[in-house]
């Protein structure tokens, strides 16, 4: 009975505690918008906005609802976190491996590179690029063209446009490839464990990946052409790039900013994921005669990128959630659309903060179950 | 097959032409960068842009061999010129370097003004740090009265003196350090930032406070020990209630016959200061709050397990604005409407919270890192929950997880300019708010290199702290 007692007591008053405090936030929070007179509820989603969003991925104006907003908001951390991932990836492993390096310079480099910019908040960092460095360039009449086609102005970058014509066709090509690949990949597993016959999967992928694609543009009647950026006059002294992809400088401020910021965590990753091999593995398959080339791809990775994926999976994740800084510079993400903008409008604090919550909650939340899936799927699994 | 076959015999023929080459490389690229000569301006564009790192190239090529018998030569072949590769890749860094040096220095010392006190000082191309030198109070005491900034001098030189008392503690008092650190340290800051920083009228019953409590101390040496306990008891009470309400009566205070601290509302803090104050308690509060949830995640309880479980992922997996954003415009909706809590309070509540989560599975990490035997160990001496935990695993399991908890720390400080969303301006919030005044507009990277290299240094010395600590704690296991 007192054994029992002593283990139900304390449980009992953590709960009553954590009760105590919602029941005492949410009858403030009843009363209090009770006084000024709004409702609690998630109806005025469906309500016009009536404001605009200077970049957004999908059709917005005025005239939609907060929900596109919202949708809007989403697109662009998505986007800004997709882009600032890539390049982030790209500087991180290089930089991770430079780390390693025998030439004492490249080493001593990418050291610094990575002490220079960790210790620096992001948001400075941000600010640095979006106020101080990207301000000190050419207006868009001045801007030398890069490759003839890209033209890097205060007012942003402008690409030239991919202009597809039948689009879906070539996605499908594109998918249908890949789902080819797995299964021959799959079939030439089989058949190296039954039969120990080699089949070329490489070259057989290549193919497929460039060749269906192919095949869609010269049958199915797929067609690319670009669109170049050219600058028009609007006034004496306006200019402005017509057609092509224009990129806003809050993009890319925030694209570089996450990009340096969070490559030097994963440079660490990788430097660590590639230590973490022991020199043993290394001289085991060496003796054992496999080439330096399968020494590093059976060996050598997949044993590092057992140590390297899940850190770096948390860092994705650190981008994804520090790209809500986007707010300081006003780009048009989650936090700065519908936690600012829409927030002001409305004045429903309760709402607008818990949707954007669990907004990010619920991507950081599947991204580490997906993290979970893996590492148990990729741990060593002892006989 | 091999161009030139270099060995140890016909090694010296080569030698001499491949540190000429490389010197004549390095010296051209020099030239080009530091004097704006272009020496091999008669060859066509790419060629001249290219050739030092050919003529480079090929030397470090001439000077490669092993075991040359040289000493330097050796390190250097071994260290930057192992392979053709590494080769290339070492003149690109040198050439990378010597390019923009010069850029750099013009920029940074060399064009520089630091003379004068008015925009007009800066004539130059290089940087301005007169703007700077002007606004420097603004960036470090924020918008806090010029006259009263000696109160934040005072607060921090006595803190940091009183922080520093651990390094001289004699071998007698070491014991009641963690006690003194823990308890009584962050006490003696929490008044001094809320009554001495703050200041106001408040800052009277602080002050009798100290008054009371140090004249009935040093009294206290001349009562017999038999009676200090009811001196003690009953003394200071009574002085600080002759002192408020007998000695400097109110009413006075309220005339304006004795002049007290001017009060400094706390959104006039601001600066490096505010980076400071927010750091320092955030650090103190996050601490004990993740060390809890550390434990109830791993506790017996289901209950509290999965309480401490939502909590800690909550925290984990919103942004930090967010959090801000939360305590700003949602805080107070759930606060009775004649309660209001001071907004750098707030933010100071949001991000301890926020930090706790991460403490917290640092912490785990350690907790779970102990091998069983420690907790069979502590538990067969009889020792209950706490005690084991505070005596055997505790210590263990936060000594290895230093670098984590150093990190956590590191984000933190970094994190600290976030808090604009609610209207603070610590040095971040500071120089934006300088960069938009009309007079000394354009100043934007000066401003921001300068609190680069203030935060770098603060971040820097931290982690060199931590990997001290980490080294000094380190055990033979």
């Amino acid at each position: 009975m007192n054994a029992k007692f002593k283990k139900i007591i304390p449980q009992v008053l953590t709960l009553a505690f954590v009760a105590l405090i919602f029941g005492f936030f949410s009858y403030n929070a009843q009363l209090n918008m009770e006084n000024r007179g709004i409702s609690f509820g998630y109806g005025f989603l469906s309500q016009e906005s009536s404001f605009d969003v200077q970049f957004s991925l999908i059709e917005y104006d005025g005239s939609h609802s907060y929900f596109r907003a919202y949708l809007v908001g989403l697109l662009n951390t998505i986007l800004v976190s997709v882009i600032g991932i890539i390049f982030a990836t790209i500087i991180g492993v290089v930089v991770g491996i430079a780390r390693l390096s025998s030439n004492l310079l490249i080493n001593r480099a990418a050291a610094y590179y990575v002490e220079f910019f960790r210790n620096i908040p992001l948001l400075l960092q941000i600010f640095f690029w979006y106020f101080a460095a990207l301000r000190a360039l050419p207006l868009p009449e001045d801007a030398e063209p890069i490759f003839g086609v890209i033209f890097l102005t205060i007012k942003g970058l402008f690409i030239p446009a991919f202009v597809w014509n039948n689009l879906d066709i070539f996605m499908y090509s594109l998918l249908a490839a890949i789902i080819a690949i797995i299964f021959i990949r799959s079939y030439s597993k089989k058949l190296r464990e039954n039969e120990g016959k080699h089949i070329p999967v490489l070259y057989i992928s290549l193919g497929l990946i460039v060749g269906l694609p192919m095949i869609s543009f010269i049958i199915g009647g797929v067609t690319l052409s670009f669109e170049i950026p050219e600058l028009v006059q609007l006034a004496k002294t306006s200019f402005r790039f017509n057609g092509g992809l224009g990129l806003p400088p809050e993009l890319i401020a925030l694209t570089l900013a996450l990009a340096l910021y969070t490559a030097t965590f994963i440079a660490e990753c990788v430097r660590a994921g590639i230590q973490g091999v022991s020199k043993g593995q290394k001289e085991a398959a060496a003796s054992i005669g496999l080439t330096p080339n399968q020494v590093l791809k059976l060996v050598i990775m997949p044993q590092a990128l057992r140590i390297i994926i899940p850190p770096t999976t948390n860092q994705y994740l650190n981008l994804t959630k520090n790209s809500s800084l986007a707010a300081a510079i006003a780009y048009p993400d989650l936090v700065l659309v519908f936690a600012g903008t829409a927030l002001m409008q409305t004045g429903r604090a309760i709402e607008i903060v818990s949707i954007t919550m669990l907004t990010y909650l619920t991507l950081s939340v599947s991204i580490s179950i997906l993290m979970n899936w893996y590492n148990k799927k990729i741990a060593i699994k002892e006989k | 097959m091999k161009l030139v076959n270099i060995n140890k015999d016909n090694f010296n023929n080569y030698y001499y032409l491949g540190v000429f080459l490389i010197f004549l490389s390095i010296f051209d690229v020099f030239l080009n960068s530091f004097f704006l000569i272009n020496v091999t301006s008669f060859l066509p564009g790419f060629l001249s842009f290219i050739l030092p790192l050919v003529i480079g190239f090929v030397g470090l090529y001439f000077i490669r061999v092993e075991h040359s018998g040289i000493k330097n030569l050796d390190i250097i072949n071994k260290n930057i010129n192992t392979n053709n590769f590494n080769a290339i890749l070492t003149l690109l860094i040198i050439f990378t370097i010597i390019k923009s040096l010069p850029t750099f220095l013009n920029w940074f010392i060399i064009d520089a003004t630091i003379v004068g006190d008015s925009k007009e000082a800066c004539t130059g191309t290089g940087a301005c740090w007169t703007y700077i030198k002007i606004w420097l109070r603004r960036f470090v005491y924020g918008m806090y009265p010029n006259a009263e900034q000696w109160r934040i001098n005072l607060s921090f030189i006595s803190l940091t003196a009183l922080g520093l008392v651990g390094f001289f503690a004699t071998e007698k008092y070491k014991k009641y350090l963690t006690l003194y650190y823990v308890v009584i340290y962050p006490f003696i800051s929490f008044l001094f930032i809320y009554f001495f920083i703050s200041g106001g009228r408040i800052f009277f019953d602080f002050s009798y406070g100290i008054i009371a409590a140090a004249v009935s101390i040093i009294l206290g040496f001349l009562i017999p020990n038999k009676f200090k306990l009811y001196y003690f008891l009953i003394v200071p009470i009574t002085l600080y209630i002759l002192l408020k309400y007998v000695f400097f009566f109110e009413e006075y205070i309220e005339l304006g016959m004795i002049e007290g601290l001017v009060w400094v509302e706390t959104g006039a803090w601001g600066g490096l200061s505010l980076t400071f104050i927010i750091s320092f308690f955030c650090l103190i509060f996050c601490f004990p709050i993740g060390m809890a949830l550390a434990l109830g995640r791993r506790s017996d309880f289901p209950l509290i397990r999965y309480i401490c479980i939502g909590f800690i992922e909550f925290w984990r997996g919103v942004p930090l604005i967010t959090v801000l954003f939360m305590s700003s415009v949602m805080f107070p909706m759930f606060l009775p409407q004649d309660v209001y809590v001071d907004k750098l309070v707030r933010c100071i509540i949001a991000i301890s919270l926020f930090e706790a989560a991460y403490v917290a599975e640092v912490i785990r990490g350690g907790l779970q890192a102990l091998p069983r035997g420690q907790y069979d160990a502590a538990k067969s001496l009889g020792m209950g929950y706490w005690k084991m935990h505070i005596f055997v695993i505790l210590p263990q399991a936060l000594k290895l997880v230093i670098p984590g908890i150093a990190n956590t720390f590191l984000a933190l400080v970094k994190d600290t300019p976030l808090i604009f969303v609610v209207g603070l301006l610590e040095i971040v919030g500071m120089l934006n708010l300088a960069k938009t005044n009309p007079e000394w507009l354009g100043f934007a990277m000066e401003g921001y290199v300068f609190a680069a290299i203030i935060f770098w240094i603060i971040c820097y010395a931290m982690s060199k702290y931590s990997y001290n600590l980490e080294i000094k704690y380190k055990t033979e296991r």
